[in-house]
């Protein structure tokens, strides 16, 4: 049984806490909305290749809070380079999780490269990341995003489906604002 | 004499209260570099390609820090789609750019991104600050980190190639 990306994101964001989320364009983004839109969500709609990048900004920024980026592997495939960035800076509270459908899956279903074998696992683990793998079954991924010392990849292979769409809010200054202030709240409550 | 430009501009990413020095390395850059790797406050992140820089910035700002991105103007036409996140954001953003392409380039193919860095920022609204003077480049990043924090702006500064005066490529090498 293929895993479904939307039971996959949500149990990823269970009891999330000040979990500090970024999403890929596309169908990552409207994975975490579906899991609940929250402000420490900073889902994108565009600037595709930078959801990593993102990721590893906001670690280095906020070094005891937990980073997690949600892509898809398209958005990633366009952002390879950003791994080896990643590898090098070793941040221990960033965990990047690959949704991998090996689908473009708002352009058509097209194929990307991890259909036709490309191991973006293997990728992460060349460029450094202290743990790195590959995920077909339902395992619980926990403690890899709230505990384990990272930078973590994880390329979750997931069936290749349209859902219906669950959108964010796309208003750029609102998502960065929103984000901004809840994190100030969170560090106000948690010295 | 000469002022000490990158000694200058370091001072002022400091006092501004910049933490992340993002970079694609360039020859104009190389005090700079080493200047904000050698300070503590400040954590340099070398990057693969400039659009990297971006994410690091806009993601830096969304965990509440300040950061700069230095890179040369052939790395320009690598930012210009994800320029439209900084835009539409309206993330603050300050770079500083070595010129290539211009008086003394050795290079040709240098030249057409070098001729058409400062257009292509302004179309996807960056702000433009053209350096031309060693004495002059301080000032015009201390405004550009004043109007990119302050006034949530999108700021390049130009440092021309006659600031740099790298004129081949073996007095490249030996620099």
């Amino acid at each position: 049984m293929s895993l479904r990306r939307r039971e996959v994101v949500k149990k990823l964001l269970e009891k999330r806490g000040g979990l500090l989320v970024v999403a890929g364009l596309g169908s990552t983004a409207w994975d975490i909305t579906a899991a609940g839109d929250t402000d420490l969500n900073f889902p994108t709609w565009g600037a595709m290749g930078q959801a990593a990048m993102l990721g590893l900004g906001i670690a280095l920024a906020q070094p005891k809070r937990r980073v997690l980026v949600i892509t898809g592997d398209g958005e990633m495939l366009m952002g390879l380079g950003s791994l080896a960035t990643i590898g090098v800076q070793q941040p221990k509270n960033l965990t990047v999780v690959v949704i991998d459908n090996e689908r473009y899956g708002e352009t058509g279903m097209q194929a990307t490269h991890t259909a036709h074998g490309v191991d973006l696992a293997a990728v992460a683990k060349a460029c450094g990341f202290k743990n790195s793998r590959v995920v077909t079954k339902n395992v619980d991924l926990r403690r890899m995003v709230h505990e384990t010392a990272g930078p973590n990849f994880l390329q979750i292979k997931v069936a290749a489906e349209k859902l219906p769409l669950v959108l964010p809010p796309h208003d750029g200054v609102h998502l960065k604002e929103r984000f901004r202030k809840a994190l100030s709240d969170v560090l106000a409550k948690k010295p | 004499m000469q002022p000490d430009w990158p000694a200058e501009v370091h001072r002022e990413l400091a006092a501004a209260g910049v933490r992340v020095v993002g970079f694609v390395p360039d020859a104009g850059h190389k005090r700079l570099i080493e200047l904000c790797q050698a300070n503590k406050k400040m954590r340099a992140v070398p990057l693969t390609t400039e659009e990297e820089g971006i994410g690091l910035a806009c993601g830096a700002w969304l965990g509440g820090e300040r950061s700069v991105l230095l890179m040369q103007s052939s790395g320009v036409g690598n930012l210009i789609n994800v320029l439209g996140m900084v835009s539409v954001c309206r993330f603050p953003l300050v770079m500083v750019i070595t010129m290539r392409g211009e008086q003394g380039e050795f290079n040709p193919w240098q030249v057409p991104m070098g001729e058409g860095s400062a257009r292509v920022l302004e179309t996807m609204g960056v702000a433009v600050r053209q350096a031309g003077e060693p004495q002059a480049i301080a000032a015009h990043v201390k405004l550009a980190l004043t109007r990119a924090f302050e006034a949530q702006g999108a700021e390049a500064v130009l440092i021309a190639q006659k600031v740099i005066g790298i004129k081949s490529f073996q007095e490249q090498r030996n620099q």
